[in-house]
């Protein structure tokens, strides 16, 4: 029972079918605070959520939200929490309203106050226009939406946002940020995963990256960023035939090769001495380099570095 | 004006109270699904109403029924039949709400999220009533001439709410089990389609091979399709309502534990 944490992960292992999922996650949350969960696919992130929202449980280890354990108060735990999951999860027949008043009365607020609260929160997330159509006429954004809105009908002081702003466009993510950070404002804690460096850059207080089950860094942005390095030089080769020589050369020091834009990436103190060395080794061996770019690690760099993975973003980048 | 942060804060009422609340909330969420779904409705209701004109016409005449004409016998057996197949939206339901994520949603609140069930049952109830008055209706105009007294049709009514209830609580444990939306459709037809033809719903079972009709006899649809028709006709129901009854009220009290527990053992998406 501690006071200052608002969620607490001790040791938590979660198998399915003998498929290790989690393996020992410890993970602490301060209240009225953000953290963003960032892992690759597959990672364990929904699974976390779920064991913390006490729809799953877990097979070792034990979870606190306010204080209370997950699986022997989960009654506790409940009313303590909001919920948004990765899907969305609204009654496709009826309108956006009559869900909302739905969970306003399945949170026991009463009849009337329900559809007061209804009415506030489709005012808020721009659903006023479509409250009274049913919820299939929806688009996949006014849905993600309608989801966030229902979990915030009682205002739990713990919520869990599974990719909340997956699938969203550019316009409707800022809303949904901006909604986020109201609710931070409000002393709301919350713990949300994401596949996105920039939105966890931007909305969280602390990060943890959880990869193959286990949290494998945990710290504020520019913590995570300077455990990678000071700088990020990137070296352009001119010529295709000299990439594969280039890429022997500076092996050891390389972060990340991409062949396509002939380009590799190292880490580096960024002192001029040192980037002097490195042209010189490139044009000992006859390679003609065609630029540079001298850049801090972003947490994208720093994704990389600790999992080994791209994140999807960059995969996004890559392919388009 | 910030709306995002609610400021009223959950009521207090005792635990009982809060049990009836939340069924009812649900119950109405299930029923409002009938109306914001007609294409269900009809679609469930106009199966019957085929399968109706089909026996009354095409198959009828070659069916030996004794005393009752073959319509006044027919009528009992579509009306169960409809009402066993509209059971299985249950199962529909509960699917669909599990894949959706509905039920995890309403799982991570403080309430017995099993109502959720008790509302897909009652809506099954109430959609079966309005299917039972159409059909009975078409019987009317295809020669249907029941005798039942006022009395008789309040017993049929009972008997079939009761029947209801036990298959869609049935119903329910296969929307459970089933992994997707699809298997909901081929295990509710595998449960219904036997117990439905093997029964005396078009023929009278006398004309079936020995161990057809000792399994005809014998099971719950016949028991619940003779009492039907007996009253219908104002003929002597004999120990039929007794075994319908029976029938249901155990189905029923061993497939609620079951639902129930497996409900609370899901953990799929
Ligand atoms: N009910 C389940 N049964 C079997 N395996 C499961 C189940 N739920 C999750 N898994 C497996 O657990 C692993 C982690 O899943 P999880 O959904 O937690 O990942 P995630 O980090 O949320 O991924 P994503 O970014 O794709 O949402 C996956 O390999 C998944 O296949
Ligand atoms: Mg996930």
């Amino acid at each position: 029972m501690t006071e200052t944490f608002a969620i607490q992960l001790c040791n938590i292992s979660k198998s399915f079918q003998g498929n290790k999922v989690l393996d020992g996650v410890n993970l602490k949350v301060k209240k009225g605070t953000i953290l963003a969960l960032l892992g690759p696919n597959g990672a364990g992130k929904t699974t976390t959520i779920r064991i913390l929202s006490t729809l799953l449980k877990a097979d070792g280890g034990e979870a606190f939200v306010n204080g209370f354990e997950v699986s022997r108060y989960s009654k506790k735990v409940r009313e303590n929490i909001g919920l948004t999951g990765q899907y969305a999860a609204v009654d496709e027949f009826l309108s956006g309203r009559e869900n909302l008043e739905m969970m306003g009365r399945l949170y026991h607020l009463g009849a009337k106050e329900s559809k007061q609260r209804a009415h506030e929160l489709l005012e808020q997330f721009s659903l006023t226009e479509a409250a009274s159509r049913s919820v299939k006429t929806y688009s996949g954004g006014m849905r993600r939406r309608l989801d966030l809105a229902a979990s915030l009908v009682a205002t739990p002081p713990v919520l869990f946002l599974d990719e909340p702003t997956t699938g969203l466009d550019p316009r409707s993510r800022l809303a949904m940020w901006d909604v986020i950070e109201k609710l931070v404002e409000a002393k709301v804690t919350i713990l949300l995963t994401t596949q996105y460096l920039e939105e966890a850059d931007q909305l969280a207080d602390e990060i943890a990256v959880l990869d193959s089950g286990k949290i494998i860094a945990q710290g504020t942005a520019n913590e995570l960023k300077a455990k990678v390095g000071k700088e990020r030089l990137e070296i352009v080769v001119h010529e295709k035939s000299s990439f594969k020589k280039a890429v022997e050369i500076l092996n050891i020091e390389a972060v990340e090769v991409d062949e396509s834009r002939r380009s590799i990436s190292i880490s580096t103190e960024g002192s001029v001495g040192e980037i002097r060395r490195l042209l010189d080794k490139m044009e000992q061996a006859g390679i003609e380099v065609e630029g540079l770019n001298l850049h801090k690690p972003t947490l994208d760099d720093v994704f990389l570095r600790l999992t080994g993975h791209k994140t999807e973003q960059e995969r996004e980048h890559i392919d388009s | 004006m910030t709306y995002i942060v609610g400021t009223i804060q959950p009521k207090k009422h005792s635990q009982v109270y809060w049990l009836f609340s939340d069924s009812w909330v649900l119950i109405q969420r299930s029923l409002k699904h009938i109306f914001k779904n007609p294409d269900q409705l009809l679609g469930l209701t106009i199966q019957p109403v085929m399968f109706m004109l089909l026996f009354r016409y095409v198959f009828g005449g070659a069916i030996s029924t004794g005393g009752t004409s073959y319509v006044n016998f027919l009528v009992a057996g579509i009306l169960v039949q409809s009402v066993a197949f509209g059971s299985l939206t249950t199962s529909l339901s509960v699917a669909t709400d599990l894949q959706k994520g509905l039920i995890d949603r309403l799982k991570s609140l403080p309430i017995a999220a099993w109502g959720v069930m008790m509302g897909h049952v009652t809506a099954d109830l109430v959609r079966n009533i309005i299917q039972a008055i159409i059909l009975i209706l078409v019987g009317l105009l295809v020669g249907f001439r029941p005798l039942a007294s006022l009395l008789d049709w309040v017993a049929i009514l009972g008997i079939v709410l009761i029947f209801t209830f036990a298959i869609s609580w049935v119903a329910a444990i296969m929307g459970l089990l089933a992994k997707s939306i699809e298997a909901v459709q081929w295990m509710g037809f595998f449960l219904v389609f036997p117990l439905t033809f093997a029964s005396a719903a078009f023929a009278p079972t006398s004309t079936m091979p020995w161990a057809l009709r000792v399994f005809a006899e014998n099971q719950p649809v016949t028991h619940v399709i003779e009492s039907i028709r007996a009253l219908m006709n104002g003929l002597p129901v004999g120990n039929h309502a007794f075994f319908a009854v029976g029938w249901c009220l155990l189905i029923t009290a061993l497939a609620i534990p079951v639902a129930t527990r497996l409900f609370r053992q899901h953990t799929g998406r």
